[in-house]
């Protein structure tokens, strides 16, 4: 097994670096529209899948989605900031209002101190399309209007999100599949530690439509238990048949400790530890050793160890090959300590590009309110996850410290430590 | 279709899509400095010109075109 050396001198000097909380936090998924509808149905085991007509009519071999409503913006934002924004975009705004809201920082805040914005976004597909199939049809392109390239770009979210709400700090999107989401809340404790940084909006976004997922469709990646979409995402069960996309977006604000408690901030955790790794393999199988390097790297990251995790939010996808990998790799790090583990994405799908944003946002929940969210449609082991402590119901469990997992097409991994600092 | 309908159709798509304040569409009024349209608008003024008049326009083509009066006046020279 690979081995990570890390010496005194490197653990004393990252202790002696800044530390970085997350004062607000903010959701828009297919569990709930706000952080309190998210948390009751995350405690009550509720699934956001449902079917999409449209993905059986343009020719999806499975039409199971999450089911996310747009949201409604005339009357929250201006005509342009609202014709640049896609669809992912949509969804990061709300949940970024409702961040900085209960972060306290308002547009006086924003306007007077520098913050930034690092989200993880990998695709504005419709945006594309649509403007694809608009030109085919006019032969013009000056009839896309002036919202369609900014809209398409894949760093969308990141653009628009400075632009409306005046954000002066670093500006950038993070691409990187499935692990896009935790990779940005990585990348901006870093920022955050050397100094760099006081305020960052961390987060990750994901369309959600039919025009976005064909090429993810064609690859037989989905499961296709359509006679009952709520248990069609069972991740670590023997019966899994493959995941269920889905989206929305999430995000948190990463504050520099000292700061957060010079302004009287809300501190909600700590985010203590950052992993990664990269499989150096195959396009889009996982692998066991990628997503354990990624683990170990972020405890020894956290100066701690697995004994020191109350609770693993595991990537797992409700793929065969994905969940396997997973398993066996959190079991050769978990497996002595018994560490309760659950995939939220039995109950969300795969958020993808958002996933590892929205899983940190979960897991905080958990954490705040002293609860498990289960591991929905956990029914029957297989030869992986039987050794694995999964929580196939609500459990009420006080979590000081837990792990989150994000693994991506090209072998991208992260793993991400936060910690309670009120328990 | 005469000036009164033209004006009425500008009109009426400046307040319904550029989201415009109506009290302010008087004829003198800038359409940068007044009307707050920018390089942007101009953008999605050639589309909805194009939909409502069935004509095209190029937004480096308005560049003489500094109020109101004289977009009405660029428009009914472009139907006719």
């Amino acid at each position: 097994m690979f081995t990570l050396y890390f010496t005194k001198k490197t653990i004393e000097y990252c202790h002696k670096m800044k530390r970085a909380v997350i004062t607000g936090m903010g959701i828009y998924s297919c569990l709930g529209k706000n952080l309190e509808e998210v948390r009751q149905s995350l405690y009550l085991g509720k699934s956001g899948i449902g079917i999409d007509p449209e993905r059986t009519a343009y020719g999806y071999r499975s039409p199971l989605t999450g089911i996310v409503e747009r949201p409604a913006l005339k009357g929250l934002l201006d005509r342009r900031s609202r014709i640049c924004l896609a669809e992912e975009g949509e969804y990061a705004y709300m949940a970024t209002a409702e961040a900085l809201r209960n972060a306290g920082i308002d547009a006086d805040y924003l306007e007077r101190n520098e913050v930034g914005v690092l989200y993880g976004n990998d695709s504005s597909a419709r945006a594309v399309i649509e403007a694809h199939t608009r030109t085919l049809e006019t032969k013009d392109t000056t009839l896309l209007g002036s919202g369609a390239i900014f809209q398409s770009m894949n760093s969308t979210v990141t653009m628009n999100l400075s632009t409306i709400f005046k954000l002066k700090g670093i500006n950038m999107t993070i691409s990187a599949a499935c692990a896009s989401g935790s990779h940005a809340i990585g990348l901006g404790l870093m920022f955050i530690r050397q100094g760099c940084q006081d305020m960052i909006i961390c987060g990750g976004a994901q369309e959600v439509n039919y025009l976005a997922m064909g090429n993810f469709d064609a690859i037989s990646a989905f499961s296709t238990r359509t006679e009952d979409p709520t248990r069609a995402s069972r991740p670590f069960d023997r019966d899994r048949d493959g995941l269920v996309p889905s989206g929305g977006a999430a995000t948190v604000i990463l504050e520099e400790y000292e700061h957060a408690v010079k302004r009287g901030a809300p501190i909600l955790a700590e985010v203590i530890g950052y992993g990664f790794s990269s499989n150096g393999a195959n396009i889009s199988q996982p692998s066991d050793l990628g997503s354990y390097i990624a683990m170990e790297r972020a405890l020894k990251d956290a100066a701690l160890t697995p004994a020191d995790i109350d609770y693993v939010n595991a990537h797992a996808t409700s793929t065969q090959q994905g969940d396997a990998f997973e398993a066996d790799a959190l079991n050769q790090l978990f497996g002595e300590c018994r560490t309760p583990v659950s995939s939220t994405k039995s109950m969300t799908g795969h958020e993808c590009w958002m996933a590892g944003s929205s899983e940190i946002v979960y897991s905080n929940l958990m954490m705040l309110n002293d609860f498990i969210a289960p591991n929905i449609n956990f029914e029957n082991p297989d030869e992986h996850s039987k050794n694995l402590n999964i929580i196939p119901v609500t459990t009420e469990k006080r979590i000081k410290t837990y792990l989150s997992n994000s693994f991506g097409f090209g072998g991208t991994n992260s793993a991400l430590v936060v910690r309670n600092i009120e328990k | 279709m005469n000036r009164t309908e033209i004006i009425e159709i500008i009109n009426n798509f400046l307040v319904e899509e550029l989201e415009i304040e109506e009290d302010k569409l008087k004829d003198s009024a800038l359409l940068k400095e007044d009307l707050k349209i920018d390089s942007l608008d101009f953008v999605d003024i050639a589309v909805i010109v194009e939909s409502h008049f069935k004509v095209k326009i190029k937004p480096e083509d308005m560049k003489g075109v500094k109020t109101l009066v004289q977009f009405y006046d660029y428009i009914e020279s472009k139907i006719q």
